[in-house]
Parts: structure tokens; sequence; C-alpha cells
């Protein structure tokens, strides 16, 4: 088959971008989206022209590190997949395909389709864990965890990172991201005792980083991994109590 | 040459590690602030080492060339990870998962190391549930497990498929935290791209900026190499795009012993290649063999499809052949019957190059409710790539590299032959022997990690205490970083005809050839004048576009491709070396009349570890005789 592509095209943050039109012919329908964009970097430097720069590794859907906007939609057309897992069959013949980078402030562009994510770690280093030492571990089954609430918790830890989320939301909120670790975190037994704070500190530097939720609900359609904006909401039900228990908290060290 | 010590603690083998550690030295608080460790990798041996590292006080610098930490290619572990807890009483104890994981290895690996990763394994659990890791649990809300490749009790627990990604968030979230209290320092996107040797002990590392394409130096008292295996030499395995050699094989030209390179894993269940732009080869996870049945057409060219066969006409080789454990025979065997069939014209699929998968059976047996349950990930993955649905149609599988059981020579502290120098996780060699067990490499990880590495490595820096890491401005780092710079130049400069990729893909070719599933002393020395003459050509006709003072990807690969070449000259002399049959490790010329592995533990019940010498094709070898006291050598039978 035979696709024409618009590709964004910026050799750094400082240097304007643009669209770049490439006629990628003779590809098979069975190849990924980033077979075909291997097979286009291929022809660019056989003919002399940089390749385009563009994150991926697993190319399974799991290390979060591919995604790009296709035709205006974070990963493109195929719910619950991540642009890795796109397969051309899924495009007609003689398409015309818009290939652009993650825009959204919180995450500043590094080159053509590359963007630089590392706010996503800032607002897990600001609680995403629970506080346990190496070797402090009682026995794992010390403590029963109901299965419907460790199924929901996994529901919500699938989450691979891939900022598609911030990307598909008009005003770049990452509270997708954000709730997906609150959620798994906090259903869990295990993490009950860190649950007001870290709410209250991932909530806080979520909002330094990216815009507000106005719960338009198009992270959800965007995830790869379909995760519920239900978890959104428990994340406001959380950072609310948040505010009251954890100064309820330090009204008893007063 | 330095003398191979591997430092076995003296004792009953269930003292050893006991023993061992009461005998360590260890380090004051107060001190540990003032020793500097570097960490390369943030892999669930990388990550759970930094983390352990830094909440014992120690000031670590941790590497990656992802943009996170999160994105190591331990993430994408499916299937599970093997723990002796014995939580449903069906006969485990460490005791049996070091018997299983020593069989499993064909007689290759340390009794001591082995035994001690048994032990810790029960261990890793607990850490894991505690970090709210949400493995699989029963009604009643505790732990649920199942069995995997080629074990007979229940001690895989696991998440879903994606276990490892649960392993690695648990681990990472624990690097974060200490990121957080400023014990760890994190550097994304910066590449190791050699190591510093000074009077003969690790001190430092330099590295590339990928961003930036700043070259620069670190220093500490000790560095820890946690970056993974070099299954990509093959150019298509199931391994992440970036995953290399770079960290080992340049450690390895500093000084590092190399061990058992050829010991490689090709796994069974595999998707085949669809076209000649394949860039991956995506697993299936090896727990669809415990519901699926594997079989071929009984006559080359039977074109009908798979359910207009009837049974009669199916060889169900596995089954067949082994009837004991049938379709869970151990990794190597599974993957050496497929390849067996397919190379005798038997192959289904458009390009008659995989097996199939039928779960028809299981389906019937158990209601297709069930199956959903356990495998609709995979299936779901399985019809994404291929555009077939396994509910209705057999599923078509083929082996792929996918694990290196080879790796930095380490001794019983997980320290190399350079001192100072640590391997850890895939990057070491010291567990699998010539063949690794099913969900043991994310236990090996985290053993590693959390538990032996952080004991370890207290012994050898208390010896440094009141030294301060050799400044950066020592004269034994401008050497190093002038190398680099011109490594880095020199790809630019070639200005040849070819990409990276493409000689990548050539040399994949001549390795999966004759240095893949089966090796004989003519196809490794066909192997051994091929590479050479490709790798001259990639030296002299070489493209890589762009400057290195900017992102770019090409020249990143240039670099890796370049130790990929003689990592794999390496892997073919030990393969032509090692003169047996043993586990992933399959010479032709010894076999047993029925096509079986032929071992040979009076030649060769050693490890071979490698020395560079300044000819990729002449290493020098020492070996490391593997003693056996507390199992008796029998050879591996699924019959
Ligand atoms: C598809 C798949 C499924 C698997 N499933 C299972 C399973 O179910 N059970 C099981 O036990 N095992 C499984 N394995 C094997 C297991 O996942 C790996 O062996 C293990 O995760 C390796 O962990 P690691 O920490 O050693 O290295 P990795 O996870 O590979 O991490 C390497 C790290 O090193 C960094 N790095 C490397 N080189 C450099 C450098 N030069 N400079 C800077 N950073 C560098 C990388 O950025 C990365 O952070 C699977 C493997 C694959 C491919
Ligand atoms: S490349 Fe890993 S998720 Fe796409």
């Amino acid at each position: 088959m035979n696709v024409t592509l618009q590709v964004w095209r910026q050799k750094g943050p400082g240097s304007p971008g643009a669209f770049k039109t490439y006629q990628v012919d003779a590809i098979s329908a069975e190849m990924s989206f980033l077979e075909m964009l291997d097979v286009l970097n291929e022809r660019l430097v056989n003919q002399g022209e940089d390749p385009v720069a563009f994150d991926h590794d697993c190319r399974e859907g799991i290390c979060g590190s591919c995604g790009v906007m296709i035709n205006g939609r974070a990963h493109g057309p195929q719910p619950g997949t991540a642009t890795c897992q796109l397969h051309m069959r899924r495009f007609p013949d003689g398409s015309t395909i818009v290939v652009e980078p993650w825009r959204a402030a919180g995450f500043p562009l590094v080159k053509d389709l590359v963007v630089d994510r590392s706010a996503f770690d800032r607002i897990i280093e600001a609680g995403g864990y629970i506080s346990v030492d190496t070797g402090s571990a009682p026995d794992a089954n010390l403590i029963p965890v109901p299965k419907t609430v460790a199924d929901t918790a996994f529901d919500a830890a699938a989450c691979i990172g891939c900022g598609a989320c911030v990307a598909a939301c008009p005003n770049g909120a990452a509270s997708l991201f954000t709730a997906a670790k609150i959620g798994h975190l906090n259903l869990l037994p295990q993490g009950h005792a860190e649950r007001w704070s870290r709410t209250e500190r991932m909530v806080g530097v979520m909002e330094h980083y990216f815009g507000s939720c106005t719960n338009h609900g198009e992270c959800e359609k965007a995830c790869p991994k379909e995760i519920s904006i239900d978890f959104i909401a428990m994340m406001n039900a959380d950072f609310l109590r948040a505010k009251l228990a954890n100064r309820r908290l330090a009204a008893q060290y007063r | 040459m330095t003398g191979l010590e591997a430092k076995i603690p003296e004792g009953p083998l269930e003292n050893k590690w006991e023993s061992h550690k009461f005998s360590v030295r260890l380090v004051n608080p107060a001190n540990k602030r003032k020793l500097r460790v570097i960490i390369v990798g943030t892999g669930l041996a990388g990550a759970s080492a930094a983390a352990s590292l830094g909440e014992l006080g120690y000031q670590v610098d941790v590497f990656t060339f992802h943009d996170t930490p999160r994105r190591a290619h331990s993430i994408a572990a499916q299937g599970g990870i093997n723990a002796a807890k014995n939580y449903h009483n069906d006969g485990d104890s460490v005791r049996r998962l070091f018997y299983d994981t020593i069989k499993g290895g064909d007689y290759r690996s340390r009794e001591a190391n082995v035994y001690r990763l048994a032990e810790v394994s029960l261990n890793i659990i607990d850490q894991a549930t505690a970090q709210g890791v949400p493995f699989a649990r029963e009604y009643g809300g505790l732990l649920d497990n199942r069995s995997f490749g080629g074990a007979q009790v229940a001690r895989t627990f696991y998440a879903r498929g994606q276990t490892g990604q649960q392993l690695l968030l648990g681990a990472y979230q624990a690097l974060m935290r200490q990121v957080k209290t400023r014990t760890v320092r994190l550097h994304t996107r910066v590449e190791m791209l050699d190591l510093v040797v000074k009077d003969g002990r690790a001190i430092g590392i330099v590295t590339r900026d990928l961003v930036k394409g700043e070259i620069a130096r670190h220093s500490a008292h000790a560095v820890v190499l946690a970056t993974g295996g070099y299954a990509n030499v093959f150019f298509l395995s199931t391994n992440a795009k970036a995953s290399n050699t770079t960290a080992i094989w340049r450690a390895h030209r500093r000084g590092a012993a190399l061990a058992n390179p050829c010991f490689t894993q090709i796994h069974p269940t595999c998707i085949p290649a669809s076209d000649e732009f394949q860039s991956k080869l995506t697993l299936m996870s090896e727990s669809l063999r415990n519901d699926g049945r594997i079989w071929v057409p009984k006559n080359p060219g039977d074109d009908r499809p798979p359910e207009q066969i009837p049974e009669i006409d199916r060889d169900y080789y596995l089954e067949r052949r082994y009837p004991a454990f049938g379709n869970l025979v151990a990794r190597d065997i599974a993957s050496r019957a497929a390849k067996r069939v397919v190379d005798a014209g038997l192959g289904v699929g458009p390009l008659k190059n995989g097996v199939y998968l039928d779960f028809a059976d299981a389906t019937t047996r158990l209601g297709r409710r069930t199956i959903e349950e356990r495998y609709d990930n995979l299936f779901e993955m399985y019809n994404r790539i291929t555009d077939e649905d396994p509910y209705l149609v057999p599923m078509r599988i083929y082996p792929a590299p996918h694990y290196t059981m080879g790796g930095l020579w380490v001794d019983y502290n997980l320290m190399t032959t350079i001192p100072g120098l640590y391997a850890i996780g895939e990057a070491n060699f010291s567990d699998h022997g010539a063949n690794r067990l099913g969900a043991s490499a994310l236990m090996q990880g985290l053993a590693d990690g959390y538990f032996v590495l952080p004991y370890t490595i207290g012994d050898y820096l208390a010896g440094l205490l009141n030294e301060p890491p050799v400044p950066t401005d020592d004269p034994a780092f401008g050497p190093v970083e002038d190398e680099v710079g011109d490594r880095v130049r020199g790809y630019l400069a070639t200005g040849g005809s070819r990409t990276v990729d493409w000689f990548h893909r050539e040399l994949g070719k001549i390795m999966l050839d004759h240095c893949g599933m089966s090796r004989s002393a003519q196809g490794l020395e066909k192997a051994l004048s091929d590479i050479p003459a490709l790798y001259e050509e990639f030296k002299t006709d070489l493209r890589v576009l762009g400057t290195g003072e900017e992102l770019n990807q090409a020249l990143e690969r240039a670099g890796r491709v370049d130790d990929f070449f003689e990592l794999a000259m390496l892997m073919c002399v030990d393969a032509r070396e090692r003169e047996e049959s043993c586990g992933g490790h399959f010479r032709e010329e010894y076999q047993t009349e029925d096509g079986e592995a032929l071992r040979d533990d009076v030649g060769f019940a050693h490890v071979s570890a490698w020395e560079w010498t300044g000819d990729a094709a002449r290493p020098e070898v020492q070996n490391e005789d593997l003693v056996f006291e507390n199992v008796a050598l029998t050879t591996r039978s699924y019959k």
C-alpha cells in the first residue's frame, strides 16, 4: 500500500517547526505504524535527509515510550491501542496521515516527535509510592486484600505513563495519570497510612506542571489502557477529604 | 590474567548465605553518607538496588538512557515471578526451587548462588506486596499462584499478564522516593559509553547526554552495571529495541571477564515474523502452554485451514516425544522441537514459519469463560498483531531470541573481575546456567538488587572509608573521555552508504543461522569469517547523518551495533569451544541417537570466562570449575 505522511519536523525547542510531506510507497499492510516510520527513516537517510526522531522501545504497548498524534488523535484511531501496536491495515490505501508530537505545556518539545515527559516523574516523586524500606515487609499473606479491591487497584495500576491523556486534554491536564496512581495506592490496605498526605502532595505537584481538569473526558478515550475517569472522581473526593484529614491530623499535634 | 575466585563461603549449603552475611564488614551510617555508588540501569535490578542503597544512606547516582526509569525493558515481562512460598501446600520448598533451577540450567550454574536465590525469593514477594504490587489474588483475598514452564508445583506469582510492569513500577516508585529524599540522583537520557579503571579498580564512568550530546565524567567508590541482556545481537528478538550490550562490552574491554556468552535462550512461544520489515518479535506468554496444545500437520504441503485438518493428520509432536511433560517441556526443548518440524517443511502460516498453539480442546473442556479469564489480554494482543482471532483459529507461534544467560562473570558477591565493578540482573551470568526457567529472571534481578548487593557491596566499600572518590579531573579519566569522543565523531565521519539498521539486520541473520538454536563447528567457523567481513564494511560504509550535539537516535544505535559486532564474535568463539550440548546451547555434533542434547560433564562442567586481548576473534579463556556437592548430575529428561 501507499500513504502520504505529513510529519512535524522541528530541530529543537528553540527552532521553528513545520509540517513536511513524505510519500511512503510500497509498504505492507501487516506492518506496524512504527515499522512504517522505520521504513521512512531508512529511505530518508538513503536520500541524505535527517531521519524523523520518535520515542519507542518495547513496541508492544507496555513501556509507554511511544506516542504521537495521528490525524489529531493521541495514539491514532484504534481504541485502547498505543502507537506501537497500531498496524497499517487500519488505514485505507492511499490515505494521508498527519503525525505530530504530543502538544502540551507540561511536555516541552525535544525534537520532531519527541517530548520531555519528566514532569510525570516529579508527580510520582511527590508521593506515588508506599514508604516501605527494603527488608521491612511482613509476610505477603498477612494482609488479605479482597479480590475486587485488588482488581480495581490493578485497573488503575495498568497506566503506562505515555502521556496520551495530557495530549488529548484540551486543557493539557494530567488528572488521569495522577488519579490512576493515587487510585492504585489509595485503594490497597498497604497504601492507607499515607492516603491523605499522598493525595495532597501529588495533586499539588500535578497542578504546578499541568492544566486544570474540567471533565472533558477526552483522556479516557485516548488512554491505551482504557483507564476509567472514575479514578479522577475518586481522586477529587480523596483530595477534599485529605484537606480536612490532614488538617485534623495536624491539629492533634498542636 | 586475573585469577577467578568465586569466593563461595564455606559450610553447608543451607548456611552459606546466612554465615556470609554475618562475616561481611558493615559500614556505619555516618560513613555511608560519604560513599558514592554509580548504578547504570533502572530495570528491576538497577531500580531495586538504587532504592535499597539509597535507603541505607549511600550517595547513589543512577543512570538510564530512557526518558524515565520506568521504561526499562523489565516492564515487558509478562508471565510471573517464582518464589518458594509453598502457599499452596503442593510440596514446594527452598530446596525444591533450588533443585529445579539447577536442573533447569542443565548443571552449568553454581550451587551456592542458586540456593541463595531460592532463599531470598521469599522476601521478594513480601517486599513487592508491601509496596502495593497488585499480584493476582484468590476470592479469600490471599495470593494466587500458577505453575509455569517446566515446574511441577504452582510457585509463580503473577499480576495479570503484566508482572514485570507491576514489579518494575514498585521498584521505580521506591527509587523515586529516594530521589525525593536526595539520597539518589537520577540521570535520565544519559548513556554510559565507557568505564574508567584506575590502579585496577573501577572508579567511574564516561557518559553521553542523549539530548545535548555532551560527554561527561562521573566518579564513585563503586560502579554497578544493571544494564540487562544482549539478545538484540540477533536483531530480531523479544527484547525492547534499545536493549544492548555496550555497558558490559565496554567493561569487558576494560578488563572484566565475560562468562558463557554463547548461552542464549530462544523462547518457544513468539509470534512469527510477518514480512521483511519486521522490527521485533512479540512474546506470547509461556503460560499459554498450560492449556494450549502444540501441533503441525503430519504431511508437508498440507495447506488445509487448521480446523479442517482431522486429528489423524495432526502431529502433536511435544506430547508424542515427551509424554511426561507434553506441551510443558523446558523452553530449549520446545524451541528445538519447533525448529525441527519447521525445517522439515511442516511449518504453518503464510510464510510456513510457525507451528499451531491450539485452544480448541481447552475451550471445550473448561468453557470459553475460563479461557477468557486466563488469557484474554494475550489473545487480544495476538489478535491486534495478526488480525486473527485465537478463539476461532489456533495461534501460530515460533521461537525467538529472548534472554541471555551469559554476561559479566561475577563472584558470590556479584563483583566482576575488576574490583569495585559489580554486575546484577541479566547483565551478569550468575544463576541460570545454560537455560533459564520461566519466571526466574524477575526473581534474580530483584534478589540481586534488593537483597544481595546491598549486603555484599558494603564489604567492599568498608575498605574505602576516609578515601574520597577519585576526582574527575584525575588523569585516568582523560584518555577514556577522548576515546568516547573519537568513537562518536568516527560514526558521523564515516560517510558511507548503508544505515545502521541495515548492518544490524545482516549481523542478526548471521547470528541466527549459525549461533542460534542449533550450532555446529562448521557453521560457527563460517560466522567467524562472515562477521569480521561485515564489520569491516560497517567501519567504512556506515552512514549516520546529523551531528553529535543533538538528539541523534541513529548515532546512538551506531555505537550499540558496533559493540554487538565484537560481542557476536566472542559468542561464536565460545559456542565453538564448548564441544557439548547443554541447555540452550545445542551443538549438532553432540546429540543422542534420538536427537536430544548430549552433555559432557567431564569436559565441560565449568564456566568459560573470557578476557579481552585486543583482538575480538582471539580472546583468552579461564575456566571456573563447577562443583556439585548437593545434587547429582543427571540427564535432563522430560520424557
Ligand atoms: C517479553 C519478555 C517477557 C519476559 N517475561 C518474563 C517473565 O514472565 N518472568 C521472568 O522472570 N522474566 C521474564 N523476562 C525476562 C526479564 O524481563 C528480564 O531478564 C529482566 O527484566 C531484566 O532486568 P534487568 O534489570 O537486568 O535489565 P533491564 O530491565 O533490561 O534494564 C536495563 C536498564 O539498563 C539501562 N541501560 C542499559 N545500558 C545502558 C547504558 N549504556 N547507559 C545507561 N543506561 C543503560 C536501560 O535504560 C535500563 O534501564 C521477559 C523478557 C521479555 C523480553
Ligand atoms: S513502544 Fe513501548 S508502549 Fe509503545
